[in-house]
């Protein structure tokens, strides 16, 4: 832009995208590029080396995949799986009512699932570790009312599938909420006059259409409890080791920053995938507003 | 059964599920404030002993204005700089049409669907790679990493209902670049500021995994809560993180009360015009 001709400048008060897109690019440049570039840098160096003037080697990988890593990266996937289906099968229900039932209810029911997106993950997985302790509240007052023991449900594998559903239960319920209030209304009452019952209009009309919503909340919890730290920990003991266990493992306590770094970039490149997947079916404009 | 009947039903039934998720919603919560006025030292249900003796002890410890303290910092610059970049960033996103938009929507949004604990334990070998000390000022950088994002989604939102033609008007009026941004678009965007803002504040002063790995010798409320809960029960732990609830509801009250004022300063100001 060195050769700013009068006519130039003109187009730049007009269009000025790059110049108010500048900033905070080239902060994600330094914050989020940088680092990403440098752990897939060092994910080529020798094991245990801190600088990244090594000659580049594919050991790493190798060790990897040769070690047991794929468990905890298993375990992972298996949460996440088990995360997403539990909640849309939790989500379609309410996102479909605040979608086309509640009418003037739905803004209160939005806010309502909002608020607790503003208080820490750890307080409130503290409180699921309060209901669920041993003498906790649910075992408590089980205990006090009908007599009933209720042990060992902390630190178990269904533990953390509840963290993470309960977690992440608002980045389902708002993309749904939008994918069902996309579907016009007299496309449901068409198919209904000409005879399709009620679960053939759900699932010959409502299901396809509300595709878009229901891909970016499954994408979205799927990556988001895929990377879940704080569940397992609070809530899992070590009933589970997950693939972001190991990579935190090998780059604080064993200080392997190769090792941990293969591991990120294969987790990286795994919900990179998928990410990917979804931006080229998904046009954000129309999804996040205009158009 | 006839149709209506049955409409009827599956209406009744939607609207008791979604109160039951509601209820799942807040129970930790609930939890979490009960556990606060339990006199003893070790939790047990149904509680025996209430007492506030935990909220008096919080008050008078200084580690815990110190904790207090470093969260706020962290909080309040991250949102100051994080407004300030996602009002640019928002209005390149949603509200000029320039070449590279694309492809810009869809970089600036990735950090958001990045697991973050690796993300903060990148910015930890970034960091000590440029030879950066970590402490809270490296915490703030390494939120708003992520928050940045958030919030440039949230005010494109604003940004997308924004008509074009306001601004162009005012340029044909002979406003300068400047004017055009202090008295056109910052008005029109400023819902979208005050709710990006809110967010940035409390996904800042509630963050924890990126927080863990960016604060060095430093230490947030959500960093210590996570400490003590994994070396064994203390008390303290309840009532902390009540505390910063009601911190976090009397925040969004306040917000919505002076949403209140503007709206009807607003619309008199309206009426006496008309």
């Amino acid at each position: 832009m060195s050769t700013a001709s009068p006519g130039d400048r003109q187009r730049w008060y007009r269009s000025p995208g790059l110049l108010a897109a500048a900033p905070a690019a080239i902060f994600l440049l330094i914050g989020f590029a940088g680092p990403l570039l440098m752990v897939i840098g060092f994910s080529f160096m020798p094991p245990k080396s801190f600088s990244l003037a090594e000659p580049p080697t594919l050991a790493n990988y190798q060790s990897v995949i040769s070690a047991s890593y794929y468990i905890s990266l298993l375990w992972s996937l298996w949460l996440a799986t088990c995360t997403v289906i539990i909640l849309f099968v939790v989500c379609y229900p309410v996102a479909y009512g605040m979608a086309k039932l509640f009418g003037k209810w739905a803004n209160l029911v939005t806010v309502l699932i909002a608020i607790p997106l503003l208080i820490s993950e750890n307080i409130r997985l503290f409180g699921w570790l309060l209901l669920l302790l041993q003498n906790g509240i649910l075992d408590g007052s089980l205990r006090s009312l009908i007599g009933v023991e209720m042990h060992g449900l902390l630190y178990t594998f269904p533990a953390i599938v509840l963290g993470t559903v309960y977690v992440y239960l608002p980045f389902m319920l708002f993309p749904l909420v939008i994918g069902i209030s996309m579907i016009p209304d007299t496309l449901k009452e068409a198919a209904s006059d000409m005879g399709a019952s009620r679960w053939q209009v759900f699932w010959e009309v409502e299901l396809p259409l509300s595709m878009p919503g229901i891909m970016i909340g499954g994408i979205l919890t799927f990556i988001l409890s895929l990377g879940s730290m704080a569940e397992s920990k609070i809530l899992g003991g070590q009933a589970i080791i997950t693939i972001v266990d190991d990579i935190e493992s090998a780059f604080t306590f064993a200080q392997n920053w190769p090792k941990g770094s293969v591991l990120s970039v294969l987790l990286i490149a795994l919900s990179g995938l998928i990410v990917f997947m979804l931006f080229r079916r998904v046009d954000l404009d129309r999804i996040i507003g205009r158009r | 059964m006839t149709q209506q009947a049955s409409a009827r039903l599956s209406r009744r039934l939607i609207t008791v599920w979604t109160i039951c998720v509601l209820i799942f919603l807040y129970m930790p919560m609930v939890a979490v404030i009960l556990a606060s006025f339990s006199k003893q030292r070790y939790f047990r249900f149904p509680i025996q002993r209430w007492d506030t003796v935990w909220y008096e002890k919080a008050m008078e410890s200084l580690s815990v204005r110190e904790l207090l303290w470093t969260s706020l910092s962290i909080a309040v610059l991250v949102t100051l700089f994080s407004v300030v970049l996602a009002f640019f960033g928002a209005l390149a996103f949603a509200r000029y049409d320039w070449k590279g938009r694309k492809l810009y929507q869809r970089l600036v949004l990735l950090p958001i669907f990045f697991p973050q604990a690796v993300l903060g334990l990148a910015l930890l070998l970034w960091f000590s790679a440029l030879g950066v000390t970590t402490s809270w000022h490296t915490a703030v950088f390494a939120h708003m990493v992520w928050i940045l994002p958030i919030v440039i989604l949230i005010m494109s939102i604003q940004a997308y209902s924004f008509d074009p033609a306001l601004e162009e008007a005012a340029f044909d009026l002979g406003a300068t670049r400047w004017q055009v941004l202090r008295e056109v678009t910052l008005p029109i965007l400023s819902p979208g500021i005050i709710s990006g803002g809110i967010f940035a504040f409390l996904l800042s002063w509630g963050n924890f995994p990126l927080s863990l790995f960016s604060t060095g010798a430093d230490q947030t409320v959500p960093e210590w809560l996570y400490s003590k809960m994994v070396s064994g029960y203390t008390p303290m732990v309840p009532t902390l993180g009540s505390l910063t609830m009601s911190g976090a509801a009397l925040m969004v009250a306040l917000c919505y009360i002076t949403w209140l004022i503007l709206r009807a300063r607003r619309r008199a100001q309206g009426l006496s015009k008309s």
